[in-house]
């Protein structure tokens, strides 16, 4: 079978696993359901990696494989800043290449684990359909959005992925907070959105086309000819616009605010799109658009900077969260920040390598979070955890191994993306010793933060409330295996992508033809060589401050057990700030949500005082005048009328019946009208 | 092959069906719902004209239809939610006053 021409197929699956589930899940059983759902992204699953491995067959420059449906949008011609016309002309078109192959592995390959682990974590709740709709709607929209060729049908698969993550934010929508939490993601989204559509538009104008190809090899032949140079404000504007949009969907600095609210959702959301996948489409789109980012190293630095700051501040927050669920969350928009930090620097491979290995350990850390929060029968408060290790063993082992990954143990999958992104941005030419310096001190705190998650749920002593002592027991089968599997994942995915110093990366290789640099004059001077010591001695430090951290937590809440006063006592002034947040939320409500509130209240005021009042006041006027024609008006024109009123009345009573009051009788009459109309123009005129 | 008289076709069924609802339904969410499938008929109409004659006009009309449509979605939401407050039903045979 020829999967590369199947790709097409790939989204179309889950599509209809979502029509199925959505139509008739309320009448089949519930494992029909699951089968159903899982089964659809299994398929997708197989067909992507048949597809994949076909791709590997191929020789490494012809690994661009796209497969045009059918033309989409043709809408004639449009001018462009560039002069000559341009048609607009859309198809609906898939494009597998390195990097959608990446992205389809991973999305089909951990989403189908976690629908597997949603059979088992969801099983007790109503809705058990719509929640698999749901689910395997963004599985659509999320392969559409990795494996569109062009950035419309990406635009459709990233709004397709904000409607899933607000429809299953909101899953428990009788509670307020969910509610509102999904409401936030929607409109913090939007406004990156705007962003992103704005960037789209001015991609279109500029080149006339929306292929990622055609804009690839319209930017490259401009810099040939010289029409285009590093640093033109045109690229720079396109990059900021397309980075907000980024920003939004992956959670940064300034629009990250609503994916630790997104917590509200059913766990196998957050790990799913709140982690794995929907939250990297950012990543993904600013990796995929590297041509015109290489063209705006202005903007490469601004996406360093915001990657950056992110990854710091998220994980100052993520230190004393109490909430297991909240810090992870907290954790994903810090390893987002590393992602980004990398796109920055130029480093597109190790960035995509972290978005990989990322979703393997974040995935796992969260459906671990759930199946504890499982046993705990939802409790999510770390307060009221501990010592757990033995009760819950498969869950605490698996976790054991995320945490020992994300903090960057040697030999576990995050040593070798976020030891790659450290070096990249120690040494690249876009690079900066200050990003260095920033991103070792995120390394150590993540240490600290997720040893201190695990060692206040699983060590120390126990807080669990008493009445639920007894019924603390290990999740079902269908939710450890998925476990397990991530858990190894966890541990082998980083040897696709070796350090030069131990043979180089294979991964990087694989995606060198999708991040060919640009022939951009002067860039490829001035880079300051360093041998194979400086990036031994780079990882020897990452280790080391991750040790640090590990033993920091180790002393703080294993060696002693968790205590509240001793944690304040610890930040001093700073621990208010830090557990909320730093008051982002209500600096925000501040500045924008209580100015929009405001706004509409002195709308209101103004319509109820203001238009209200010119309208009473001419009433008011109205009637005061009327008195004096009141007189002629009640005994002359009215007897004159009530003369002719009673004739008519009398003479008419028949045609009243017709007045019913029913909006659709009249409706009814007019169409009989028209027909009739129709009719007489039809056949009446001879 | 797609041809201008299919999406003629698929435009007229969408309208009568769109008709048939504002005539016989009597919930005021579904009649609304009926007049934005009519709304879309003539959008599929336009779009469908335009396609043929190869003018962006229609396109550019269709996409002022779906503002309109836009906005008389949210007054007639609105005129719902009002009357809904008032009345508390969303039957359409209950609400009469227009009647001599």
């Amino acid at each position: 079978m020829n999967f590369l021409d199947l790709i097409w197929l790939i989204p179309l699956f889950p599509a209809a696993g979502f029509v199925i589930n959505g139509l008739i899940g309320k009448r089949i059983p519930k494992t029909a359901v699951g089968v159903i759902a899982a089964g659809a992204v299994l398929l997708s699953f197989i067909f992507s990696a048949g597809a994949v491995y076909q791709l590997l067959q191929l020789a490494p420059e012809a690994r661009s494989h796209t497969v045009k449906l059918y033309e989409w949008i043709n809408a004639g011609a449009i001018p462009t800043t560039e002069g000559p016309l341009a048609r607009f002309s859309v198809d609906w078109s898939f494009l597998l290449d390195p990097l959608s192959s990446i992205m389809i592995l991973v999305v089909t390959g951990i989403g189908f684990l976690i629908h597997v682990y949603s059979t088992g974590y969801m099983h007790e709740e109503d809705g058990f359909y719509r929640f698999f709709a749901y689910l395997n709607l963004f599985m659509f929209s999320m392969l559409t959005l990795v494996l569109g060729s062009n950035y419309l049908m990406m635009f459709i698969g990233w709004e397709g992925v904000g409607l899933c993550s607000y429809l299953l934010i909101g899953y428990y929508f009788h509670k307020k907070s969910a509610g509102d939490a999904s409401k936030k993601a929607f409109v913090v989204n939007r406004v990156g959105d705007w962003g992103l559509s704005i960037g789209i538009m001015l991609i279109f104008v500029t080149f006339g086309s929306f292929e990622f190809k055609v804009v690839g090899e319209k930017v490259r032949e401009g810099v040939m000819s010289g029409a285009f140079h590093a640093g033109d404000s045109l690229f720079f504007w396109i990059a900021i616009a397309l980075f907000i949009g980024a920003t939004g969907k992956s959670a940064q600095i300034p629009l990250y605010v609503w994916l630790p609210d997104a917590m509200e959702g059913p766990t196998p959301v957050s790990a799913l799109i709140h982690a794995a996948t929907m939250v990297t489409a950012g990543v993904y789109m600013v990796a995929r658009s590297n041509f015109i980012y290489q063209m705006a190293p202005q903007a490469m630095a601004v996406v360093a900077v915001v990657g950056a700051l992110t990854a710091l501040f998220a994980a100052s927050i993520g230190l004393v969260q109490n909430d297991i669920k909240r810090v992870l969350a907290y954790s994903t928009v810090s390893q987002l920040g590393y992602m980004f930090l990398a796109l920055g620097v130029g480093a597109f491979a190790a960035g995509v390598f972290h978005l990989m290995t990322h979703a393997f350990f974040k995935a796992l850390l969260f459906l671990g979070s759930g199946s504890v929060i499982h046993a705990m029968h939802h409790e999510q408060d770390m307060r009221k955890m501990g010592a757990l290790w033995n009760r819950i063993p498969i869950t605490f082992k698996t976790m054991f191994v995320g945490t020992l990954a994300i903090a960057g143990t040697p030999g576990l999958a995050g040593f070798f993306s976020k030891d790659e992104i450290l070096w990249q941005a120690f040494s690249s030419p876009h690079g900066n010793k200050l990003l260095w310096l920033i991103g070792v001190t995120v390394a150590g705190m993540t240490s600290f933060y997720m040893f201190r998650l695990l060692f206040m749920t699983f060590f120390g002593e126990s807080r669990v409330d008493h009445h639920h002592v007894e019924h603390i027991h290990e999740s079902p089968k269908s939710m450890t295996i998925p476990l397990i599997v991530l858990a190894i994942g966890a541990v082998l995915a980083g040897y696709v992508g070796l350090p030069s110093w131990l043979g180089g990366s294979a991964f990087e290789r694989f995606l060198e033809p999708v991040f060919e640099p640009l022939p951009i004059a002067g860039a490829t001077e001035a880079v300051e060589h360093y041998g194979a010591g400086a990036e031994i001695g780079m990882a020897a430090v990452s280790v080391a401050v991750a040790l640090l951290g590990f033993t920091l937590a180790y002393f703080k809440y294993c060696k002693r057990s968790w205590e509240e006063q001793r944690e304040i006592k610890q930040y001093g002034p700073f621990y208010p700030w830090l557990l909320n947040k730093w008051k982002i939320d209500e600096l925000y409500d501040l500045l924008f949500v209580n100015r929009a509130k405001g706004t509409g209240v002195s709308l209101w005021k103004f319509d109820s005082q203001v238009v209200d009042g010119a309208v009473n006041g001419s009433a008011l006027t109205t009637v005061k005048s009327a008195v004096g024609s009141s007189w002629w008006d009640r005994w002359i024109v009215d007897g004159l009328v009530r003369f002719v009123g009673g004739f008519v009345k009398t003479v008419s009573w028949p045609l009243r019946l017709v007045q019913t009051g029913y909006v659709q009788n009249y409706a009814l009459v007019m169409i009989l009208g028209v027909l009739v109309f129709i009719g007489y123009a039809l056949w009446g005129t001879h | 092959m797609v041809t201008t008289f299919h999406y003629l076709l698929l435009s007229a069924a969408l309208f009568t069906i769109g008709i048939i609802g504002v005539l016989t339904r009597r919930n005021i969410m579904v009649i609304l719902m009926s007049i934005e499938l009519m709304m879309n008929a003539v959008n599929i109409n336009l779009i469908a004209f335009s396609d043929r004659l190869q003018q962006v006009t229609g396109q550019v009309f269709a996409i002022f239809v779906i503002t309109v449509a836009a906005a008389e979605a949210a007054v007639g939401l609105g005129i719902v939610i009002a009357m809904f407050k008032n009345k508390e039903t969303m039957n359409i045979n209950e609400i009469d006053l227009m009647k001599w």
